[in-house]
Parts: C-alpha cells; sequence; structure tokens
C-alpha cells in the first residue's frame, strides 16, 4: 500500500508498506528508517524554524516536524539510536536576478533539517538537494530505498 | 480569512476590470485578439492549492512575481502545461506538438502574458484601492504542480494560511486557455486592501 504525505504532513509506515511524497519544490522530504522494525517515517516540511512562522501544524516546520516523526516512530516500534535519515527536496523553483534571500528557501530548508538530524543524533546516509526542479519520493518500509522522480530528469533510488 | 459577501463583491469587480485591462493590453501587445474572463473567484487554505491544480505531480506551467508597495502581495499564475502550449503556440504563432517541451521563445512569451495580466490586475487593484503596487519581474517554472506552489507558499506560509484564486479564462484562442490567477496577500495586506475599498467590516 501507498501511504500519501501530503505539504506540511507527516506520516509513517509499515513493511510492506510505501510512503509517498508528490511535488517536493523548496520543500524537503525527511526520510527516517529502521531496518530491524522495518519501519519508515516520511515529513514533507515547508519552512526551516517554526520561529518565523504561524505556529499550529508541527509538521509544516523543520525544527518541530523531526521530534514529532521520531516520538510517532518511537511509539510504534522503532528505536531511536536505529534511525538512518534520506533526505530529497530543497531546490530553487524560481531565480530571480536579484536573488533575495527569501527565495533560496530550499536551501534553507535543507540546512535546517541537516542542523536538526545531527541535534537528534541521526545519520544522514543519502541526499537528493538543490537543483531547479520538482521531485516525487517514495520511502520503501521494508528495504528502506528512497526512489526519486522528476519531469525531465528521470529517477533513481539513492 | 474568511471573506464577506460584500468583500467578495469587491474582489470580483477588481477581478473583471483587472481583466477586462489584462484582455486590452495583451491584444495589443501581441497583435492579436485576446480575451479574458474571471470565471471563479475563490479563498482556499495553501494546502488545497496544489490539489485545485489537479494535484501535486501534474505538470504546469507556473508564473512568479512579488506586488511591493503599502499592502504587499505575492502573484502566482498558473497554467495547466496543455493550456500554457495552446497560449505560447497562439503567441509565437507555433503549434507544440503533446511530447514537445515549450522552448526558448514560448516560455518568454508566456513570461510576458504573466506580466501584462498580473499589471492589469494591480491596476484595477490600484484603482479601487487608490494604493500602489510595484510589481517585480517576472520568473517562470515549468514542472510538478506541487513544486512550483511551495517555493511560493513557504513564502506566504510565514503569516498566513490562505490563498485568494481569481480563475482567468483566455478566449477568443483556438481553444479556451485555463490560468489559475493567484494573488497571495502578506500578512495584514487584505485586510488593508479591503479597508482601502471601502468594505472591510
Amino acid at each position: 500500500m501507498i501511504i500519501k504525505v501530503g505539504m506540511a504532513d507527516l506520516n509513517i509506515a509499515k513493511a510492506p508498506d510505501i510512503l509517498q511524497t508528490c511535488g517536493l519544490g523548496s520543500c524537503v522530504g525527511i526520510c527516517l528508517w529502521d531496518s530491524s522494525a522495518k519501519l519508515a517515517g516520511m515529513a514533507h516540511i515547508m519552512l526551516p524554524c517554526s520561529s518565523i512562522g504561524k505556529r499550529g501544524n508541527e509538521a509544516k516546520f523543520a525544527d518541530t516536524a523531526l521530534p514529532l516523526l521520531i516520538e510517532k516512530m518511537k511509539k510504534s516500534g522503532a528505536d531511536e539510536h536505529r534511525l538512518i535519515a534520506k533526505i530529497a527536496g530543497g531546490s530553487q523553483m524560481f531565480s530571480f536576478s536579484s536573488s533575495s534571500d527569501v527565495m533560496k528557501i530550499g536551501e534553507r530548508n535543507t540546512e535546517a533539517v541537516k542542523q536538526c538530524l545531527k541535534n537528534a543524533r541521526i545519520r544522514l546516509i543519502a541526499e537528493d538537494t538543490g537543483g531547479s526542479y520538482g521531485r516525487t519520493i517514495e520511502l520503501n518500509a521494508e528495504t528502506g530505498s528512497l526512489y526519486i522522480r522528476t519531469v525531465s530528469l528521470g529517477e533513481k533510488y539513492i | 480569512m474568511y471573506l464577506s459577501e460584500f468583500e467578495f463583491e469587491a474582489l470580483k469587480r477588481i477581478g473583471a476590470e483587472g481583466a477586462s485591462n489584462g484582455a486590452k493590453a495583451l491584444s495589443l501587445m501581441m497583435e492579436k485578439t485576446v480575451g479574458m474572463g474571471v470565471s471563479l473567484i475563490k479563498v482556499l487554505p495553501l494546502t488545497e492549492v496544489a490539489e485545485a491544480m489537479g494535484g501535486a505531480e501534474t505538470v504546469v506551467a507556473g508564473i512568479f512575481l512579488t506586488a511591493g508597495g503599502p499592502a504587499p502581495c505575492n502573484i502566482l499564475f498558473i497554467f495547466p502545461i496543455e493550456s500554457a502550449k495552446t497560449l505560447a503556440g497562439h503567441l509565437v504563432e507555433y503549434s507544440y506538438a503533446y511530447d514537445e517541451e515549450i522552448d526558448f521563445m514560448g516560455k518568454s512569451a508566456l513570461s510576458e502574458v504573466g506580466n501584462v495580466v498580473s499589471g492589469a490586475y494591480l491596476k484595477s487593484l490600484s484603482d479601487f484601492t487608490e494604493m500602489e503596487f510595484i510589481p517585480s519581474v517576472p520568473a517562470l517554472a515549468i514542472d510538478m504542480a506541487g513544486a512550483v506552489l511551495d517555493a511560493v507558499l513557504a513564502r506566504v506560509g510565514m503569516t498566513d494560511d490562505m490563498a485568494v484564486l481569481m480563475e482567468t479564462v483566455f478566449s477568443e484562442i483556438e481553444q479556451n486557455v485555463i490560468g489559475h490567477f493567484f494573488l497571495l496577500p502578506e500578512a495584514g495586506s487584505l485586510d488593508k486592501i479591503l479597508e482601502a475599498i471601502g468594505v472591510k467590516e
């Protein structure tokens, strides 16, 4: 079964299910996996930090989504120390001649996610970030493999 | 952010005048007759925007610009890819095949459409509110709807969670072309706009 994760949303899946999120642009998909429990978690974050936005939806921000996802996975039997991470997204969809800071949100999202993973002591083992194109990603709870699809740059597994 | 009937009416009038200005400007610039009208005005949560476009993975052409001034807004124009091809093809006198990518000329024409039409809507908004809206240069992206949207939504999502959609129909082309014009007011801007129109309750 494919379990969809929306924008500013998160969810978990047990093998043999697959977690999917469509159309990541500047957003970042955080994928966590516990190889023993065969449990996967995915968060689709929009912004780096909860202090810059309206509170309420914790899944929208890197710094609040990650702890929430870890907690949810632990409740379903994952061991925090076994978790590994893969991330994708964080691209810059629009380029302006005057590169305003706010439009580099993709880059800032990626940096924030990496920092949050470091703080949570979760090892980042693969990433496909940056560029100026959208990505659809699927995390397989059985294998931990992350499938990435684009419109004009093909597909790959990381 | 929920609008009253009066506020909706005001937005409708702004939309109608903007579309009429836009059609004139576009027809003049392209030396071809292009009709424009607003078929639908809607206020919707940001998270539903991708669904309104047919799903996050649907390929679309998005034109983004910002409008500075006392009530700053972001503008995003989204065309389903087939509509984008028809419109661009009409403007550059070329017929894009089903599996053909829009070339540089076509992209440039689409950006120009974004420029002219946004200018027309902003002019109308400016007339009604007596406030200035200064548009930026447009940027174009052709990709998955979700990806095109999220950079813009991230910008607005910092402060608000709703967007105003003016569904714009371009007519008198080979077939009707639908563009989704999103006005994404920054924090406090929509209140300022409605207040200036005098319908704020």
